[in-house]
């Protein structure tokens, strides 16, 4: 039998591997708080499947978040395609409206609906080892980490099916555009992975710390590295770090499992953005330094061989 | 120059010409940049887009490329619309365009040009790395296969965006200030490079803000503001009364001074 801690630790693992992944090129499309848009816009679309299935069964939920997800990128898009208005106000207009629909609807059919806005907003983790899929009798283990692992697999399965795409994509979108690259679907495909990883986590972590996962661990592997496939490995490095780091922090001043891990995450950020040997405070008071006296067109960086 | 004798505007080339717009019009909110433009070019030809600042020169070939929603108008492409082209048309946006401290290497960017000739899910082959290796000797950017391309100069970067087009074996160039920016070297490599490619039958578009290396070095030129005010070879169109219609009065001695010096010191900002 896997003990309860184990089961707590995959979850955590597999959240933020997941979003470490899918945030690397929101992070890079600067397109961070589409993540946090995401993650509340999908409220209505959570409630939706709820009331029509009458259970809490998440693939249906999944599916209610991931076309709310998709809905939030194409309205933002939209608005401010159409409308005398930036994106950013635009993102924020759709997502507080989408997700304000969701905690009424909550609030309407609450006597119906077994949603716990708390549960959504920061997740228990702590609640995953009681959570089991029963199937056919058998006992599978927890659910949602079944659940997470699929979205993981989807995760992997899209990066790496479509790498050269998201890559071309994500440093110019025109650029890919002209040299006939899908962009529709590496857009929505990429939206759409954000929308399923989001939900899975939700339970677990909840809206607002899932975004933390999203983008702490890929904005602190960016200042350590210049090359895509290192960042996408050391973004995940760090979101599995901190999830098990939180853990023990957790477990150590009893708090929120969730808390613990989004503040590993702005801990380790912390730590790199003083300590990167090239994009950190230090690395940089040092280059300019070596700047002054050389030159800045003679300056060449040791770099480590490509593979 | 013998080039430009064998075609001007009017003459229609046989069969479907590389590029051609037809009654392409462009607003940005309700006001329009580009109006009612058209134009073809014929194979093995080198042309100048000019015209003052806001005229819709990038506009125009980002309308061309699709990248832009025209309001009216359409591109054809060896005579099929420009979606089923794409691999044969390289495009060079503005330097400005993309994110510099992108996590990649030279040789990535270079290895984009090959992506239209792979398929969805493709890895490029080890061809294609030859391929973009050769693009990036060509350009004497060889050397720095594996830099970031935020360490690299403002002349370097545009010489990266080159080789990246040269990777893409096209037919048809567009180009997007090219040599904006760029150091004396870089604009030698840039022009013989551009010249070569011409002379090996490709079409080749370049915007360009420096009327006065024009006439030396390309053998088309359009004209442009807001409307299309001539475009043919440069010996008939690059005339003192099309540069008067599409500069207006801008182009007297005062304005050329303040090109200039904007211009110069647009190179010791981005150049160094």
């Amino acid at each position: 039998m896997i003990s309860s801690t184990a089961w707590i630790l995959i979850t955590a693992i597999l959240v933020a591997t997941s979003c470490a992944l899918v945030g690397t090129f929101l992070v890079l499309r600067k397109m961070s708080l589409m993540g946090d848009a995401i993650s509340h816009a999908v409220l209505p679309g959570i409630v939706i499947a709820f009331l029509l299935t009458a259970s809490r069964n998440t693939f249906p939920m999944l599916i209610g978040a991931g076309l709310f997800g998709l809905l939030t990128v194409w309205l933002t898009e939209e608005l401010s395609k159409k409308g005398r208005i930036f994106h950013d106000a635009s993102m924020g207009i759709v997502f507080t409206t989408l997700f304000a629909i969701g905690v009424i609807m909550i609030s309407l059919f609450a006597a119906n609906v077994d949603i716990d806005q708390e549960c959504v907003l920061y997740g228990e983790i702590a609640y995953v080892p009681w959570d089991l899929w029963i199937w056919r009798g058998m006992n599978m283990g927890p659910r949602p980490v079944w659940i997470l692992s699929l979205v993981l697999f989807i995760n992997i399965s899209f990066i790496t099916l479509m790498y050269k795409e998201l890559k071309t994509y994500s440093f110019s979108p025109q650029l890919a555009a002209t040299l006939g690259l899908p962009v529709g679907l590496i857009h929505y495909g990429l939206m759409g992975t954000v929308s399923f990883t989001t939900i899975a986590s939700f339970e677990s972590v909840g809206a607002i710390l899932v975004v933390a996962l999203l983008i702490v661990p890929p904005a602190t592997a960016y200042l350590l590295t210049d090359r895509l496939h290192r960042l996408l490995l050391l973004a995940v490095l760090f979101g599995i770090t901190s999830a098990v780091g939180g853990y023990y922090m957790a477990l150590w001043i009893n708090s929120s499992i969730a808390g613990a891990i989004a503040v590993m995450n702005g801990l380790q950020f912390a730590l790199v953005f003083v300590l990167a040997p090239k994009y950190g405070l230090l690395g940089k008071k040092l280059a300019g330094r070596r700047i002054q006296r050389a030159g800045s067109e003679l300056i060449t960086t040791p770099e480590p061989s490509r593979h | 120059m013998s080039k430009e004798q064998t075609e001007n505007k009017t003459s229609v080339p046989s069969g479907s010409p590389p590029i051609e717009v037809h009654d392409l019009t462009v607003a940005y909110d309700q006001k329009p940049v580009l109006w009612d433009i058209d134009f073809e070019l014929p194979k093995a030809s080198l042309t100048a887009i000019v015209g003052p600042n806001g005229a819709g020169k990038s506009t125009l070939i980002k309308a061309a490329m699709g990248l832009i929603e025209a309001s009216s108008g359409y591109t054809l492409i060896y005579g099929k619309p420009l979606d089923k082209q794409r691999n044969r048309v390289a495009y060079v946006p503005q330097r400005e365009s993309v994110d510099w401290n992108f996590p990649i290497s030279v040789m990535d960017v270079v290895l984009m040009g090959r992506y239209p000739h792979l398929r969805l899910f493709q890895r490029p082959s080890r061809r294609d790395k030859e391929i973009a290796i050769k693009a990036l000797t060509e350009t004497g950017m060889d050397a720095y296969q594996k830099r970031q391309i935020s360490q690299l100069s403002g002349g370097q970067q545009q010489r990266v965006f080159l080789a990246r087009a040269l990777a893409q074996d096209a037919d048809i160039y567009l180009m997007d200030e090219p040599l904006a920016g760029v150091d004396a070297a870089t604009e030698d490599v840039i022009f013989n490079k551009l010249k070569e490619l011409r002379d090996r039958g490709k079409t080749v578009v370049v915007v360009h803000h420096d009327l006065q290396s024009v006439p030396e070095n390309f053998d088309r030129t359009m004209l442009l503001n807001l409307r299309m005010i001539a475009c043919g070879p440069v010996s008939e169109v690059f005339t003192d009364d099309n540069l008067q219609k599409t500069y207006g009065g801008r182009l007297n001695i005062l304005s050329q001074m303040i090109e200039e010096s904007r211009q110069q010191r647009f190179v010791r900002e981005t150049d160094s």
